[in-house]
């Protein structure tokens, strides 16, 4: 095991050659004048580097990561449960990854099955009337997703609703999805419960507003309680509704979106469906939406007709595309498998499950840390290093780095920004009741250091490939490649 | 125990109980009339399947289909079947950098983040411009946040893209400035299919945009472009194949401010469309106002090598709703498939991927027009892609047809009865004269002679 791995371009060889391709059998052109004054004539200016040197630099690398293999990983509001090895396994069958996108209909009738059998799961789950696959990832399908909002006020000549309601728990990613739509961001303040204050929300509506995002649970993981008053506050003053689907893994099978009044949701197939992370992508964030804005979905949509099943690009009212093709496919192989293998109760248990592990170990940290709502909590809970603070000055980024030490991955912190000192933990419903007793004792373990011996916690972690680093150096010195 | 779950609902209940919460009482948050209702779904079932049933089940969709692993295929049209040497998906399946997220915790993600400098690395050699980000969704989304970071950073809010751009990106481009309320001027291709005619007021455009090589397969003059994007004090942006800059003049020595493009063809498979990645390089003084995740270097406390996300201000996490973008994520994974695919390939393999997909294009494209039932629509050097018109009588999407007949995938049918014929390394000569013959052959027996 190599301890320091040097870039890549440090390992090149002295010996160049093509090793993969099969030696060239027409004709070599003469490049330099083919390409004429578009040729470049140096050769790229990237290593050669042997096979076996490759497969070490990676492995070596990929032992520097924390990963949902080794251990539990309850970073809040990203869902990092098991990714079963069978999904892999059949998303790379080359009867789909051999399939190229523009391959005619009847070419691909398996692909065109699947999604259009995926539609109608989603559309089950969610209760939306028809969904796209486009969007590549959560914060597409935010942006997919408000699109429709404005291509239906465009269409119904709303010109003045420039508007969009967003609480200030929600992620980033709405207030700036809002914005690239041209939306200017009314934020709404949450209550003392951690939900939407409903006389606030009243006094923000108006003429001006075009729709509201809320994610339910919340950032806080809080259930809101007033969700159906809520989305029909928001109908009655002319806006629609967007669901944002981030952490609707709390709920499936118990509650749908399309009941609770929304007009339109995106659902992250990672979090809720379990493909894999994969470092920061590749994701997928299929959006859905109720009847009265399947009309502006972007192309193409999946449609069978009679037997067969084909691409829908006639679509006069479309808003167009917000990426190449049909979407992330590979991804949703995935996302199928996932939902056949659960079925409806097999979802249902697995909101059970994440509900149940979070409030375990809600309820085991409840009296060493604070926990700054005590309305129930589902999939996720926030709790803070208010306390240690206070007392010891360890503030959160010393207890979660800790925590590393230990063997798990640190929640996510400082965030909600509506909470000082916060970490959001989620443990997902595939940790086992032993996983979770061992990561609180951790915490409470922590707990105790902070109090006798606070230098373990700041100089933390210790084990670990680097120590913290120096981030602001990054920031004003930037060295972004070599 | 239910699909992926260790724990049964009697477990469970016992596990909450032991801190005193009433498994029944779990979701009493979610008010009656909130409670799932539907008892008919259309297609979900309500037991879920065997593993066993699922991989049958599955397998069977997959089976339908056509691939290019039995069928020859001509398809390209942005995306390429380039091949992935074996070490590829087995280090990327590795669960380490399968499983982990975005690289939050610097101390336990080096593995990820020295991927991701190591990606923005090759990717700033390739194109000649000094900063890369960690990858965007794909390059149509790529070019469309190009548009809106020349607008941010012009202030101008009108861009000028090239009819030569992949339609898919053109179509993108226009939604996200139609919700950016930013005007979008396309520019027509000459008779040799380039663009070589540019807005004649200056001023007013943010940015130009062009492809290179084009839809079409043509090479553009990134030099000209640039020219003249910054005559008029626009930023010059290009959309690439980035196998084509093993051979073409990087866009950074055009002079260029921007070029995006798709790493797919970095031997990703084309599954149908995605996922692919997107790449973006920008200027050093664009840096800070690039869309996405950037990881940089920096040191620790004992001082050793360390790299972290890094330049956060621009982002949404941050920045909310002034951020750069709402993009949180990219395309990690792949992007790290394509690192390896380059680590491995090196310039060399580098080099000839992209001379022999030139060298297999140019002779197929000469069998073809020779023959006089087609002629190349642009006379104008392509990389790997070509665009042929068959002669009156000749119905390519008839010939396409019939082509499937036969077990092969033609190119993409355009309008003008043309068709857009990509070729890469993998076909064989045997391969591309039993394609040009069969081709032939259709067109005598349509009596095109």
């Amino acid at each position: 095991m190599y301890k320091d791995t040097p870039i890549i371009f440090e390992l090149a060889t002295k010996s160049k050659a093509s090793r993969y391709i099969r030696p060239l059998d027409v004709p070599k052109p003469d490049f330099s004048s083919w390409f004429g004054k578009a040729y470049r004539a140096e050769e790229p200016n990237i290593p050669d580097v042997d096979e076996i040197s490759v497969v070490r630099h990676y492995t070596n690398l990929s032992n520097k990561n924390y990963h949902v293999e080794i251990g539990t990983y309850p970073l809040g509001s990203c869902t990092m449960k098991y990714n079963p090895k069978v999904n892999e396994d059949l998303a790379a069958l080359s009867g789909f990854a051999a399939t190229h996108p523009l391959q005619p209909d009847q070419t691909v009738q398996g692909n065109l099955e699947l999604l259009y059998h995926l539609e109608q799961l989603l559309n089950d789950v969610t209760g939306m009337d028809a969904y796209t696959f486009q969007p590549a990832a959560g914060a597409q399908g935010e942006l997919a997703g408000v699109l429709l909002i404005k291509a239906y006020h465009e269409d119904h000549g709303n010109t003045k609703r420039n508007v969009m309601i967003i609480p200030d728990a929600a992620h980033g990613t709405n207030p700036a999805t809002a914005a690239m739509v041209g939306y200017k961001v009314r934020e709404v303040k949450s209550n003392s419960k951690g939900m939407v204050d409903l006389a606030e929300l009243e006094k923000a509506l108006g003429d001006d507003v075009a729709g509201l995002m809320l994610t339910n649970p919340n950032t806080l993981g809080i259930y809101e309680e007033n969700i159906e008053k809520i989305t029909k506050m928001v109908h009655d003053a002319g806006g629609l509704c967007y669901y944002d689907g981030a952490n609707i893994n709390a709920i499936l099978m118990h509650a749908r979106p399309g009941d609770m009044g929304f007009d339109c949701v995106h659902m992250n197939v990672h979090k809720s469906f379990s493909t894999p992370h994969g470092g920061g992508g590749p994701g997928a964030g299929p959006v859905g939406c109720k009847a009265i804005l399947e009309p502006y979905l972007p192309r193409p949509v999946v449609r069978k007709k009679e037997e067969s099943y084909y691409l829908d690009y006639d679509r006069p009212k479309t808003y167009g595309k917000v990426r190449s093709f049909v979407g992330s496919f590979g991804v949703l192989v995935k996302t199928y498998a996932y939902i056949l293998r659960n079925g409806a109760e097999g979802l249902h248990q697995a909101a059970e499950g994440a509900v149940a592990n979070s409030t375990y170990l809600r309820e085991r940290l409840k009296h060493a840390y604070r926990v700054p709502y005590d309305t129930p909590s589902m999939h996720e809970f926030v709790m803070t290093a208010e306390w240690q603070k206070e007392k010891y000055d360890c503030n959160t980024i010393d207890i979660v780095k800790r925590l590393i030490d230990f063997g798990f991955h640190p929640p996510t912190i400082y965030f909600p920004l509506i909470v000082p000192e916060a970490m959001m933990l989620e443990p997902t419903e595939t940790e086992t009741w032993r996983d979770l007793d061992q990561l609180a004792n951790a915490f409470l373990k922590i707990a105790k250091e902070a109090e006798t011996n606070p230098e373990l916690l700041k100089n933390a972690p210790h084990d670990t490939p680097i120590s913290r680093p120096d981030e602001t150096r990054a920031a004003r010195e930037p060295i972004l490649a070599g | 125990m239910i699909g992926y779950l260790p724990m049964d609902r009697k477990e469970r209940r016992e596990m909450l109980a032991s801190v005193g919460v009433d498994l029944d009482q779990l979701f009493s948050m979610i008010p009656e009339c909130d409670c799932i209702q539907a008892d008919e779904f259309q297609a979900l079932g309500e037991e879920g399947m065997s593993e066993m049933d699922v991989v049958d089940r599955v397998k069977a969709l997959a089976a339908k289909n056509m691939n290019s692993e039995c069928y020859d295929s001509y398809l390209g049209a942005g995306y390429y079947d380039h091949y992935q040497p074996a070490a590829v998906h087995h280090l990327i399946n590795r669960a380490e950098f399968l499983t982990s997220y975005t690289p939050y915790q610097a101390e336990i993600s080096q593995g990820t983040l020295q991927a991701v400098f190591e990606w923005q690395s090759y990717i700033t050699r390739l194109t000649g411009l000094p900063v890369s980000n960690a990858s965007l969704y794909d390059a149509a989304s790529g070019a469309a946040e190009a548009m809106l970071l020349a607008c941010r950073d012009k202030r101008r809010y009108k861009v000028f893209v090239s009819e030569g751009v992949h339609p898919d990106t053109i179509e993108t481009i226009h939604t996200y400035c139609h919700a950016g309320d930013i005007e979008v001027v396309m520019g027509a291709l000459d008779e040799n299919g380039q663009t070589t005619v540019f807005p004649e007021q200056g001023k007013e455009f943010a940015c130009y945009l062009v492809q290179s090589p084009n839809f079409f397969g043509v090479v553009e003059d990134l030099d000209l472009v640039t020219e003249k994007a910054h005559e008029a004090n626009a930023l010059a942006a290009v959309s690439q194949d980035p196998v084509s800059l093993a051979v073409l003049k990087r866009p950074g020595d055009s002079g260029m401010d921007i070029a995006v493009g798709e790493a797919q063809s970095f031997g990703i498979p084309t599954s149908y469309g995605g996922p692919g990645a997107g790449y973006m390089a920008v200027t050093e003084r664009l840096m800070r106002k690039m869309p996405g995740r950037i990881c940089g270097a920096t040191i620790d406390r004992n001082g050793r090598t360390s790299y972290v996300l890094t330049l956060q201000a621009r982002e949404q996490h941050i920045r909310r709703d002034r951020a750069t973008s709402n993009i949180c994520t990219s395309q990690a994974l792949i992007a790290t498939a394509a690192t390896i695919w380059l680590a491995l390939q090196g310039s060399a393999g580098l080099l000839d991927v992209a001379e022999q997909s030139a060298a297999k294009a140019i002779y197929l494209e000469k069998k073809l027009t020779e023959s006089g039932y087609f002629k190349l629509v642009y006379d104008a050097p392509y990389f790997r892609e070509f665009l042929i018109e068959a002669k009156e009588g000749i119905d390519l999407r008839e010939i396409n047809a019939a082509l499937l007949e036969e077990g092969i995938i033609g190119g993409l049918v355009v309008p003008g009865n043309r068709m857009l014929i990509a070729v890469t390394e993998k076909k064989t000569k045997e391969q591309l004269d039993c394609f040009a013959d069969t081709m032939l052959r259709l067109c005598d027996e349509r009596g095109g002679k």
